[in-house]
């Protein structure tokens, strides 16, 4: 029962990705390229030790944010918000950081804390629109992306947060090296692995922990799956709106920290501000499951980081954008339809299995 | 009887799942001009075989003929166009369309390419008037009651062109009144010409209501009888279904004891547009006592019983043992050991997409043993579950399949164990039984009973006026949100006891 139960849930994703190579074939042989050498030097860059840890370390960055959107989705709660979040946790954390002269493990404690309670303090005012005025968390938290983008912008360009920090792009002081998580190069000699890298493992089995184990998780499950019986239950709806809010925002406010203390060691106006709705595209890919998101995260991260080769070929890179799109497309309609025939098919072998049993009774 | 008077003949009618046998050798005749009634117990075939005479499956053998020619079902669309219609148990409308719409959906009048309202709005109520079929076109669904979703039901198969009309547990959804008006609505379709096909496992209505009644048991016609005819009773009946006898709820002693459990004082609900739903209603539970209560569904009963539990806000006094429980959560209030068996189990008992040992912790998240302080404890809940499975006899393979695998009744088993368990001081219980089979019910009775010996207070609401009379200690009517009359369960009939709930008359 279980190991069909594994094999079914492994369909859509098979169906998706068949279908989205299969289209994207089709898109390539349409725009007059030759499909097997860009298919087979995608692969072969992709696979190369530097590709996999470019891979691995944007990867980690998509699997917080998809873990941050999907613990709102378990309760069908939409946080559009991850960026604003993401990026607000980002500059608090570098400023904190930044100003510290600790041992590493304080000083990128306090930096991680910083960053989930900005995080969650910006979805915090998404929750509570929602639950004292009733305004849906889509618009709320889309418009505080805006928002948080014009605070930042103001911060570093307008007070002395920002300064110079290289030729000529305005950024936050330099975060000592006892704040930063370089990570080791251990698949390729001359590029890290982020050491946010095991940390978003830990994020990950938390979370299922969290949801799979705790009576907070299966009430926001309960949630998700039947708002009345939940209620009926007892689960106070607006508590739990406030908390999955405050915690998809606190995991949310992480997912700038692997590039900020692997890499660049301040926030500045170049920071990317779009891994929040990559995030959704992967929560949706994985299921809201924590392993299902990880290799989500992983895939996407491969088809980013090989699609330089696209443009090598001669093909514009947007190709890879359309075979992301196409693959979450795909997967969640195969999904929908994996999981009403496994409703069916259930009701099937539960009245067989009975049948027998009165049979032989 | 000659050959053409037959509306639907099926001739050994056999299929198989892999490994198992659905229906086994059926033969049904069914006389055009009549009402045929199809009993059997939950799973005995019915379904399946109503499925295949409705062209949703196919049979692996056998023949159906409609109106003496031999025809092959593909699809509904089939059945349909050989003039069957089918009422579904669970309705299939929009609630944000008006009654002429819903009617219409799917096969519209047009004219050039646009929906001919004027034309659609002639021909229903053509059929309505026809029928004596009452409804209002331009109502919206989600307003009306379920006995008018229903004849939009009916509406709607006829406006297809059916002539025979295949009826899928209509009574099991309506209150006594409305049983009586749909049987009105049966007979006059009858008097047309119109064929009904009657499935139901209720057996008083099928015998005041059917020409002839076929009875199913494990996948193959046991007989069939003529009510007009044979001196047939209900009991017979439920014989021939089940195979042997079967019991009837019995109050066996006063139990009740001195220790007040709830105290309800000036319970009053409002509606959004402010009308009180419930008005100013007070009663006492003690310790092993059944209180009942009777009514129409829409009097009030799902808002007192929403309110006791706290979902939905109410104003007055509610008291349990010695604590106000009035400004608590519903969290609370179960924590204290109240048990909730809701009017409408899949919206507000289960978690369908969850498997059994998950619904096993709904509602029971915080305790012992699906809990440990903060932390579930699955192992708890599994082995917990096996327990009820065991105890309230649900049918399942395992307790790892999710809970809309289960039929109807399995899963109102499941939740009725559920509520038992942890020793609950009081039980607010509605329709405990409903879409239960006989055994299993009998079984359900027994455990509310002797959890009642041992102190339970019970707060009993039921469609099922047997159930009601014969479990509870005393009964109070409620109409139009509050109490009318009291009964005693003693003396009082179901036939007092339903005149009193629609107001015409006082009980015992």
């Amino acid at each position: 029962m279980n190991l069909r139960r594994i094999g079914t849930s492994l369909i859509a994703p098979a169906i998706g990705l068949a279908v989205s190579i299969g289209a994207t074939a089709l898109i390539l042989i349409a725009i007059g390229a030759n499909v097997i050498t860009i298919f087979s030097s995608m692969w072969t860059y992709g696979t190369s030790p530097r590709a996999m840890t470019l891979m691995l370390n944007l990867a980690t960055v998509y699997f917080l944010s998809a873990l941050a959107v999907s613990i709102g989705f378990k309760m069908n709660l939409f946080n559009i918000g991850v960026n604003g979040q993401y990026i607000l946790g980002s500059l608090a954390a570098a400023v904190v950081a930044s100003n510290l002269q600790l041992p590493k493990v304080i000083s990128i404690t306090l930096t991680i804390l910083t960053a989930m309670f900005v995080g969650a303090a910006w979805a915090g005012i998404a929750a509570w629109l929602k639950v004292a005025r009733g305004v849906s968390e889509v618009i709320s938290t889309i418009m505080l992306n805006f928002i948080a983008i014009g605070i930042i912008s103001y911060l570093i360009v307008r007070t002395s947060i920002g300064t110079e920090t290289s030729v000529n792009i305005r950024g936050t002081k330099l975060i000592p090296e006892s704040g930063m998580l370089r990570g080791s190069a251990f698949i390729d000699p001359g590029t890290k692995v982020y050491g946010f890298f095991i940390i978003s493992i830990f994020v990950g089995i938390a979370y299922w922990f969290l949801l799979n184990r705790t009576r907070f998780g299966f009430d926001l499950r309960a949630t998700g799956k039947s708002a009345t019986a939940a209620r009926t239950s007892g689960v106070q709806s607006t508590r739990m709106i406030v908390t999955a809010m405050l915690l998809s925002g606190a995991i949310a406010g992480l997912v700038g920290l692997p590039y900020l203390l692997g890499q660049t060691g301040s926030y500045n106006l170049q920071f990317p501000t779009e891994w929040g709705f990559i995030g959704i595209a992967i929560a949706l890919l994985g299921r809201n499951n924590p392993l299902g998101i990880a290799v989500g995260a992983i895939f996407v991260a491969f088809l980013d980081v090989s699609s330089g080769q696209l443009v090598l070929e001669g093909v514009p890179r947007e190709i890879s954008t359309i075979m992301q799109g196409l693959i979450v497309i795909v997967v969640v309609i195969s999904y929908e339809v994996v999981r009403r025939n496994q409703v069916k098919s259930e009701q099937r072998n539960v009245a067989k299995a009975l049948a027998k049993q009165e049979v032989s009774a | 009887m000659s050959e053409s008077s037959v509306a639907v003949e099926l001739q050994g009618i056999w299929k198989r799942f892999p490994g198992v046998i659905a229906n086994s050798n059926i033969n049904l005749k069914v006389t055009a001009g009549t009402i045929h009634a199809i009993v059997g117990e939950n799973g005995a075939g019915k379904s399946t075989l109503m499925k295949i005479l409705y062209g949703m499956q196919k049979a692996d053998e056998g023949t159906i003929s409609i109106h003496g020619t031999s025809l092959v079902f593909n699809s509904p669309a089939d059945a349909i166009a050989a003039g069957i219609g089918m009422v579904h148990q669970h309705f299939m409308l929009a609630d944000n369309f008006t009654v002429l719409e819903n009617i219409i959906l799917g096969s519209e009048p047009k004219s050039g390419g646009k929906l001919d309202f004027a034309k659609a709005r002639e021909l229903i109520s053509d059929i309505a008037a026809e029928n004596g079929l009452a409804v209002d076109p331009d109502v919206l669904v989600g307003k009306l009651g379920v006995g008018d979703r229903q004849r939009i039901e009916i509406l709607k198969v006829l406006y297809r062109g059916a002539q025979i009309l295949i009826l899928d547990e209509p009574t099991a959804v309506l209150v006594p009144h409305e049983v009586e008006e749909l049987f009105n609505t049966l007979r006059d379709l009858k008097k047309q010409g119109f064929t009904v096909i009657f499935i139901s496992h209720k057996l008083d209505e099928v015998l005041s209501i059917a020409d002839e009644i076929t009875v199913i048991r494990q996948g193959t016609t046991v007989g069939s009888v003529n009510p007009h005819t044979e001196k047939v009773s209900a009991r017979d009946l439920a014989e021939m279904m089940v195979g042997n006898e079967l019991p009837t709820p019995q109050s066996v002693g006063n139990t009740i004891q001195d220790k007040v459990v709830l105290t309800v004082e000036n319970l009053s609900v409002r509606a959004t547009g402010g009308k009180a739903v419930v008005d100013g209603v007070s009663f006492k539970i003690r310790a092993g006592e059944i209180l009942g209560i009777a009514g129409v569904e829409g009097n009030g009963q799902a808002e007192i019983l929403n309110a006791l539990m706290g979902i939905e806000s109410s104003t007055g006094r509610v008291q349990f043992l010695e604590e106000d429980i009035s400004k608590k959560s519903t969290r609370h209030r179960r924590d204290l050991g109240i048990g909730f068996i809701p009017e409408d189990r899949q919206r507000q008992a289960l978690l369908l997409e969850a498997p059994l040992w998950e619904n096993r912790m709904l509602g029971h998240q915080t305790k012992a043993p699906n809990a440990k302080g903060f932390w579930l404890n699955p192992r708890g809940a599994k082995a917990d579950t096996k327990r009820i499975v065991a105890e309230y006899d649900v049918r399942t393979p395992s307790i790892d399949v999710n809970a809309s695998a289960l039929s109807g009744g399995n899963q109102q088993k499941l939740i009725v164990g559920r509520e038992m368990s942890g020793n609950p001081k009081l039980l607010i219980a509605a329709h405990p039984t409903r879409g239960v089979d006989v055994g299993a019910q009998a079984a359900i009775w027994d455990h509310i009973r002797n959890a009642r010996q041992a102190g339970l207070a019970v707060l009993l609401i039921s469609a099922d006026l047997d159930e009601l009379i014969g479990l509870s200690d005393s009964i109070k009517v409620l109409l139009r949100g509050k109490f009318v009359t009291d009964a005693d369960p003693a003396t009082v009939t179901p036939q007092e006891l339903g005149t009193a709930m629609t107001g015409a008359g006082k009980a015992a």
